[in-house]
């Protein structure tokens, strides 16, 4: 092939790129408000990975931001990207709990919202050795002595100990009285799930799902309203305990954007969900595909925004 | 001999040229990225996954092991040569590593550290398929309680061995632990002594606090004394390599610190900060030299250099039996294997006995490249030491606060390696000792926890503390630390006394 040729071909390439769509020139960037390797970071690289592999921008980048649950991020987001169509943030369940305990000076609501695009169920084990055997066993339990069950999961105020405190509340103790054990991560607490050090154990399904499959820990219950394909764990709501929880993640734009911009941004977020090659990193990490948007996903975020408080009122995490 | 049949397996698996490819690349990149304060194994991991992500599974988890290994390793040069541990497990090094160096005998430090960290990898990768089934199970038996009464005796034994008084080591262990104090509590999510600023609220950076007390304090304190005493330094005094001596010196310290390296890099919440003091209070106890503890004892370098690596292969052990990641490199690990959906664990060695004793073998072959890697290069580094002192410290300050800023880019990260600096400096000066401040910040959050969960769970009963046999027996030892040098002294007063 010769060099014109070679050059003729790439500018009938740039050429169809510009005409598909607005943000084919975009040099994206891709806020994650925490350290590399956690749940946020692990999203902001898949949607760089997603948005490159099928040419949807020119460029992504990721920017890590870590601290404090992710409320340094935002705010260093909301005060850096004012009016700046090229910026997105990834956030989720875990901010709206942060921002009310921390008492952050900003608030979610101050981005744009994008959409919802990933969840994780839930799961409740204990040891395999433990008499428990189903969700209604621990709930006579809990409402036999409350203080003397307890339960481990990840740190405090997170998904782990909302749902530890909804489930005391749905098998009718009093929530207030959850006794949560928080660790820093899904490993430590692991080690004091099997040893049997603690009642239950918390966590996100894909975490425990290795030891459960190996018979080592014991699923009595996932969050998630209807059971995982191919998957034999009961979902609390089919053993008549009102807990439905999801462990979700989304993409936010920055404050004050166009109406233009917030349409450009939801365009190519939706192509990217879309795509083979996030259908493919859905798979491999293990994450539901939970993709709302627009109105759908504003109305989400205020009735999880009014749960979360309720629930952090309830151990006493939240004031006000 | 199941396992050794299925190492030599992986060893197949282990000497394909691409896979030797990617861990001398591993090697090479961890051995960078330990040098430089601040940037560690598990940020490099972190930064490379996503690269790797269309790489053969077993060839980029050998990378990412290399990579942890050459860390450990990279991380104790810059201790020893310039007092600035490239991560918390070298802190121990730096101690006696950095006035060794000091002294013309940096030679022989690097020489101890290297063929020490490759003894201790070599025992401990071997304990990794002989024990780690029957360790783990030990592993998950520690419970909180337990946990917090191993960190009494890190705490008693780190005081009560730095500095020339224990007051003066414990006086440096509370200041550790009221840093330790400052960000949201880990059990409640409470914010405690952040004043209000944001950056405060995830706790103090341990490697902001080490490098400023380490090598700014360092820097602070020799240009201070400028005008005082001219300290010239010698980049090298006698052999460059280790003398027969230095042999003699080394090798139970290294034996003994991969003993306190592996098992306790095996626990869940074990680390490598607790075996690397414990070995150099050990060896501190057990010298035949104590007069040149604190002016560059090579038992105080050759211990705590092979707990560290001892340690790191520990952590292998839960990652691989249980997916439990015990350090942040660990964790790195874990999503790697989990990009290419595997998940470690117990099905894990008979799903894809290829990818983990290719791995395990791999961990051995990391271990000689690293040895050969390191060894010619010792005489490169010392050379480092014959810059003049001027350039040196300022080269050592624009080193510090790069990584800093690497790690963390705010100004309020930089504004606290000053005040620690000025901290190290002040310490320095009064004669405080520095590594137990370290030690507390590390440790004190982590004591704190362990005692609340363990309180947790006995529904507020601190007889817990004691009903455990580890943890009653730990506490036992913890106690007879403290109190022993006090009741020494008292007799040796005693029996002045009647003289």
């Amino acid at each position: 092939m010769s060099l014109s040729a070679v050059c003729r071909g790439l500018l009938v390439a740039s050429a169809t790129l510009f005409a598909t769509s607005a943000f084919a020139q975009m040099e994206l960037k891709v806020i994650a408000p925490a350290a590399p390797g956690g749940g946020w970071d692990q999203t902001a690289r898949s949607i760089q990975q997603a948005l490159v592999a099928e040419k949807l921008v020119r460029n992504a980048q990721v920017i890590n931001i870590p601290g404090a649950g992710g409320t340094v991020g935002l705010a260093q987001f909301v005060n850096s990207a004012k009016g700046d169509g090229n910026q997105l943030m990834v956030n989720g369940f875990v901010m709206v709990g942060a921002i009310l305990m921390n008492k952050s000076p900003v608030s979610i609501d101050q981005l744009t919202p994008i959409a919802r695009i990933t969840e994780e169920t839930q799961v409740m084990v204990v040891p395999a050795n433990s008499p428990i055997k189903t969700a209604q066993d621990l709930a006579a339990l809990v409402k036999q002595d409350v203080a003397k069950v307890t339960f481990a999961g990840g740190s405090a105020g997170g998904v782990d100990h909302i749902m530890a405190a909804l489930f005391v509340g749905a098998v009718g103790a009093e929530a207030s009285k959850v006794n949560y054990i928080a660790f820093s991560g899904g490993g430590e607490s692991l080690a004091a799930i099997l040893g049997g050090k603690v009642t239950a154990g918390i966590s996100g399904y894909g975490e425990y799902e290795g030891q459960i499959k190996a018979g080592k820990l014991r699923a009595i219950g996932i969050t998630a309203p209807q059971r995982i394909p191919g998957v034999d764990v009961p979902t609390f709501k089919e053993q008549n305990v009102d807990l439905v929880i999801t462990n979700w993640r989304s993409v936010m734009g920055a404050p004050g954007i166009t109406a233009a911009q917030k349409q450009v941004l939801n365009d190519l977020v939706e192509k990217m969900v879309k795509s083979a090659a996030w259908k493919d990193i859905l798979k491999q990490k293990g994450w539901d595909d939970a993709y709302l948007s627009g109105d759908g996903f504003a109305k989400f975020l205020k009735d999880e925004q009014a749960r979360v408080l309720n629930v952090l009122k309830s151990v006493g995490l939240a004031k006000s | 001999m199941d396992a050794l049949y299925s190492l030599l397996q992986g060893l197949a698996v282990a000497i394909q040229p691409m896979n030797l490819m990617f861990a001398l690349i591993g090697v090479l990149l961890g051995t960078a990225v330990g040098v430089l304060p601040g940037i560690g194994p598990a940020l490099t991991v972190a930064l490379l996954l996503p690269v790797t992500y269309k790489l053969d599974p077993g060839g980029s988890l050998i990378m990412f092991a290399g990579i942890y290994y050459g860390g450990m390793y990279g991380g104790s040069t810059t201790a020893i040569l310039i007092n600035t541990p490239g991560e918390s497990a070298s802190m121990a090094t730096a101690l006696e590593g950095n006035k060794m160096a000091k002294a013309g005998r940096g030679g022989p430090a690097l020489a101890t550290a290297a063929i020490g960290s490759f003894v201790a990898g070599t025992i401990a990768t071997a304990g990794i398929v002989f024990l780690a089934p029957w360790l783990v199970e030990v592993a998950v038996q520690f419970g909180p309680e337990d946990y917090f009464a191993l960190m009494c005796v890190a705490f008693i034994t780190v005081s009560a061995t730095f500095g020339d008084s224990p007051i003066r080591g414990l006086t440096s262990l509370f200041i550790g632990l009221t840093l330790g104090l400052i960000g949201i509590d880990k059990l409640t999510g409470q914010p405690r002594l952040a004043f209000g600023v944001p950056e405060l609220l995830d706790g103090i950076e341990i490697t902001t606090l080490a490098v400023g007390l380490f090598a700014v304090g360092e820097a602070l304190y020799v240009a201070s004394r400028r005008h005082i005493v001219q300290e010239t330094l010698e980049p090298v005094r006698g052999s460059l390599w280790m003398t027969k001596e230095d042999w003699k010196r080394s090798w139970k310290p290294w034996l003994r610190g991969t003993l306190f390296g592996f098992p306790i890099g095996a626990l869940p919440a074990g680390g490598a900060e607790i075996p690397t003091f414990l070995s150099y209070s050990t060896e501190k106890r057990l010298t035949k030299y104590p007069e040149e503890f604190g002016k560059g004892a090579i038992e105080g370098v050759a211990g705590p250099e092979a707990a560290n690596n001892a340690s790191a292969a520990g952590t292998l052990v839960p990652l691989l039996t249980l997916g439990l990641p015990t350090s942040a490199t660990a964790a790195m690990m874990l999503a790697g294997f989990q990009q290419y959906g595997l998940n470690p664990g117990p099905l894990l060695f008979a799903e894809r006995p290829d990818l983990v004793w290719g791995l395990i073998a791999s961990l051995f072959i990391a271990n000689i490249m690293l040895l050969v890697l390191n060894l010619p290069l010792v005489g490169l580094w010392v050379r480092l030491l014959a810059i003049p002192q001027p350039w040196l410290y300022a080269g050592i300050l624009v080193f510090a606060t790069v990584g800093t800023v690497a790690a963390k880019p705010s100004l309020i990260e930089l504004t606290m390696l000053g005040v620690f600096g000025v901290m190290g400096f002040l310490m320095r000066r009064f004669d405080f000792p520095i590594a137990p401040v370290v030690v507390g910040l590390i440790l004190g959050p982590v004591a704190e926890s362990q005692l609340r969960r363990a309180m947790q769970i006995s529904l507020g009963d601190p007889l817990v503390l004691v009903q455990s046999p580890i943890s009653a027996t730990l506490l036992a030892i913890a106690a007879v630390a403290l109190i022993a040098p006090f009741v020494l002294r008292g007799l040796g007063r005693f029996k002045a006394a009647e003289d």
